[in-house]
C-alpha cells in the first residue's frame, strides 16, 4: 500500500495493567471508521480486533503502539508490543489456552478466546514474537471499499 | 423483537440510566459473565444478560453493538460505569433474579412471538 492512498493514519499509545482505560483506543478505533463511512459490519470486525489486541496489551505486556491506517478497501492495524512474548505461538491461537491470572479472569476475560477471535474477525493475520522483547500483529480487515475521503 | 418494557415488567427489573426509552426493542438476547464470549457470539444489536458489574461490560458492549445489558443477582455497576453508558446511549437494567430464572422468563417472552433467541 503506497502512502498516497491512505485515507487515514493514527496511533494509540497503550499501556500493560492500563485496565481503567481498557477499551479506550478500540471506542476511539471504533467512532473513527464510522466517521469515515465505512460499513456496520467491518466496523464491528475491527473495533473487536483493536479491542481483543488491547486487552491483551493490557493483560500481559509492558507497553504497545496500535497504529492504524485506513486506505481504499482496507484497515490496516499493527499492533507492536514490548512484552514477555509468547513462546508457543500455535498454542497460543489454539481457542481455551490462556496463561490469564484469576484477577484477569474475574474482569470477563483471560478465556483463551482472545488471539483467536482476532484471526477470526481478520482477513489478514500474521503474529510475530519474540520471547523476552515483545509481540507484533498486523491484521488486515477489507472494507467494501466505500471510504470518504 | 423483545421490548424493554416487558423486559422491565418479567424480571421486575430497575433501569439505572437515566433517559432510556422503555420502548428500545432487541432483536436477540445473549447471556455470558464471560466477555471474550460475547465479543465472539453475541449478535448487533443483542440485548446481554450478565452478571459482571464492571466498566469492561460497558467497552465490550460498545465495541461489539451489544444493544442493552441487564444485570442479574442484583448486581449492580458503579454511578462512574452507569454514566459512561448512559453518555454513550447504553441502556443499563438491574433484576434481583438469578441467571437461570431471568433467562428463561426471556426464552419465554422469545418463544411468545418475540423471536429473540441468539
Amino acid at each position: 500500500m503506497g502512502e498516497a492512498e491512505s485515507v487515514y493514519r493514527k496511533e494509540f499509545p497503550v499501556k500493560g495493567g492500563d485496565f481503567a482505560n481498557a477499551g479506550a483506543a478500540a471506542c476511539e478505533i471504533k467512532e473513527l471508521l464510522k466517521d469515515l463511512g465505512i460499513d456496520a459490519a467491518t466496523v464491528r470486525r475491527a473495533a473487536i480486533v483493536a479491542y481483543e489486541s488491547e486487552m491483551n496489551v493490557i493483560m500481559y505486556a509492558r507497553e504497545a503502539r496500535m497504529d492504524l491506517t485506513v486506505s481504499l478497501g482496507k484497515v490496516h492495524l499493527v499492533v507492536d508490543d514490548r512484552g514477555p512474548g509468547i513462546p508457543d505461538i500455535e498454542l497460543a491461537l489454539t481457542e481455551g489456552y490462556s496463561t490469564a491470572t484469576a484477577e484477569m479472569r474475574e474482569l470477563g476475560f483471560g478465556a483463551g478466546m482472545g488471539l483467536p477471535n482476532i484471526k477470526r474477525n481478520a482477513d489478514v493475520f500474521a503474529i510475530d514474537s519474540e520471547v523476552g522483547r515483545g509481540t507484533r500483529l498486523d491484521i488486515v480487515i477489507r472494507t467494501n471499499g466505500h471510504v470518504n475521503p | 423483537m423483545i421490548v424493554l418494557k416487558d423486559v422491565l415488567a418479567l424480571l421486575d427489573a430497575e433501569v439505572l440510566t437515566t433517559g432510556t426509552d422503555p420502548e428500545a426493542a432487541f432483536q436477540r438476547v445473549f447471556a455470558s459473565d464471560l466477555m471474550s464470549d460475547v465479543l465472539t457470539s453475541a449478535q448487533p444489536g443483542s440485548l446481554l444478560l450478565t452478571g459482571l458489574a464492571n466498566s469492561h461490560v460497558v467497552s465490550t458492549c460498545r465495541v461489539a453493538d451489544v444493544a442493552g445489558v441487564v444485570f442479574v443477582q442484583g448486581k449492580r455497576p458503579s454511578p462512574a460505569v452507569v454514566e459512561e453508558a448512559r453518555a454513550k446511549g447504553l441502556p443499563l437494567i438491574s433484576t434481583k433474579m438469578p441467571m437461570f430464572e431471568a433467562c428463561a422468563r426471556i426464552a419465554g417472552l422469545a418463544g411468545e412471538g418475540g423471536h429473540g433467541r441468539g
